[in-house]
């Protein structure tokens, strides 16, 4: 309970290493959904409309990375990134970079298989009529993105969901460092293992929070969508 | 211009997966025709549309256009579901013009102009998908018209719509015809087939059963097949 009230008071002072510590969350999985959407939205369009060989092992490969733990893509962006690594040159292992490479390659499949399910939705109902009018296959994929915009929106939203709540990738490629690489879930773990239980509960509150606010906007969005556009 | 008619097929059969569909058909369509295709649910009617359209690629024989195998561009299909984009009633009859490859200032007043022919412009902003089903399926024909197609292909475009909905539906037909487009388009509604036909092809288990004139074929249909459907009798 004492644990508890002062984690309030943290969050109600607007305690500044808490706050460091959620914005350096909030904008590495920000930045890794947003590159991770880059290649992933298109991807996913393209195999759910293109007809090319080798389609269908690409949908069960990238629905199998979908479920990628963690831990293994970190440890595999570890090794990437580590001294030793074939891009250790760049010297970005334990930085912030680094955490938003392993969140990208990480949500990256899970992106693209969502944007998958959505757009062959769509593609099954207009496929004919886009045929009809002559479209190609690039057209007919941009066509369909913009015109699954919200869908699509509510699975960047799920893509946010898993980067900000992750936990592996992060720990070990950004190492934790206090004050540079350290972000809510990796702090929570810390500081529950070392007995600073309002630090860990504040940023626990926070998370959660987050979460159901992000599950929210979703909603909201599909709503607001079906009413406004059908 | 002048060079896309007649549409010819020869011994066309369409069997996907080994299953005949649509067995021996020949025939030609030519510049100005009005016709309807009539038949029993899975006659045939909707493949032998997607095939002259060339949406879908017939298992034998030939469809040329003119002579040509080069499909050509100036035609169009509407369906029986309209199928809107999450976009402007407007925008939808836009985007046609755009994969046409209409510029962007043209593309604007020609979907005007096709919206305001169906009767919709005061529905123009509107998101298409909202609209009532028998809006949706004049905002396809909008689409199509726009396209200023020479002929225009119809799959049971008043099915799923109600009767004033398919009377104004058949009013956009008739003027769409009347500016110059052969249509052909499939029906299982012998008033409508009556009030829209100049010729009929009757199409029974796959093949063409008879292609007559339509006022003749209500009179005096040309084979047994269309006699029985005719009087409901259907086996």
């Amino acid at each position: 309970m004492e644990a508890l009230s002062a984690a309030l008071g943290l969050v109600a002072t607007g305690d500044p290493k808490l706050l460091g510590i959620v914005a350096l969350s909030l904008s590495v999985s920000l930045s890794a959904v947003i590159i991770a959407a880059i290649a992933g939205l298109p991807v996913g369009a393209l195999i759910a409309v293109g007809r090319f060989p080798g389609r269908q092992t690409l949908t069960v490969i990238v629905n199998g990375f979908m479920g990628l733990p963690a831990v293994v893509v970190g440890l595999l962006v570890y090794l990437l990134l580590s001294r030793a690594g074939p891009l250790g040159a760049l010297g970005i292992l334990f930085t912030p970079t680094a955490m938003v490479i392993a969140q990208a390659v990480l949500v990256m499949p899970l992106l693209a298989a969502l944007t998958r399910q959505v757009v062959e939705d769509a593609w099954r109902q207009y496929e004919e009529q886009l045929h009809s009018l002559g479209a190609t296959t690039i057209q007919a994929t941009a066509t369909l993105l913009w015109d699954t915009r919200h869908s699509l929106f509510t699975v960047l939203l799920a893509g946010f969901g898993r980067t900000i709540a992750e936990v592996g990738a992060v720990m070990i490629v950004g190492g934790n460092i206090d004050g540079v690489t350290r972000v809510m879930t990796t702090t929570i773990a810390l500081e529950t293992s070392k007995g600073d239980l309002p630090l860990a509960l504040s940023l626990g509150l926070i998370l959660v929070t987050l979460v159901l606010a992000i599950n929210a906007l979703a909603y909201v969005t599909r709503e607001w969508a079906q009413r406004r556009f059908g | 211009m002048e060079t896309m008619f007649p549409l010819s097929l020869a011994g066309v059969g369409f069997a996907p997966g080994g299953t005949p569909v649509l067995q021996g058909v020949t025939l030609d369509i030519g510049q100005h025709s009005r016709i309807v295709i009539l038949g029993a649910n899975g006659a045939g009617k909707s493949v032998l549309i997607r095939l002259m359209h060339g949406l879908i690629k017939p298992s034998a024989g030939s469809i040329r256009w003119a002579g040509s195998d080069a499909r050509p561009s100036a035609q169009a299909l509407v369906f029986q579901r309209p199928v809107m984009l999450r976009r402007s009633a407007l925008a939808n009859v836009a985007y046609g013009l755009k994969l046409d490859g209409t510029p962007r200032p043209e593309r604007q007043r020609r979907a005007e102009t096709a919206l305001a022919r169906v009767g919709l412009a005061h529905l123009a902003h509107r998101p298409a998908r909202v609209l009532s089903g028998g809006e949706q399926q004049r905002v396809a024909l909008a689409r199509a018209w726009a396209l200023e197609p020479r002929i225009l292909f119809l799959d049971e475009p008043t099915a799923s719509l109600d009767p004033n909905a398919a009377a104004a539906v058949e009013r956009i037909i008739r003027d769409i015809h009347g500016a110059g487009t052969s249509i052909v388009m499939s029906t299982h509604n012998l008033g409508q087939a009556r009030r829209l036909a100049d010729e009929i092809i009757f199409l029974h288990r796959g093949r063409v059963a008879e292609r007559t004139p339509a006022a003749l074929f209500f009179q005096q249909p040309q084979s047994a097949e269309a006699d029985d459907f005719l009087k409901g009798e259907l086996p």
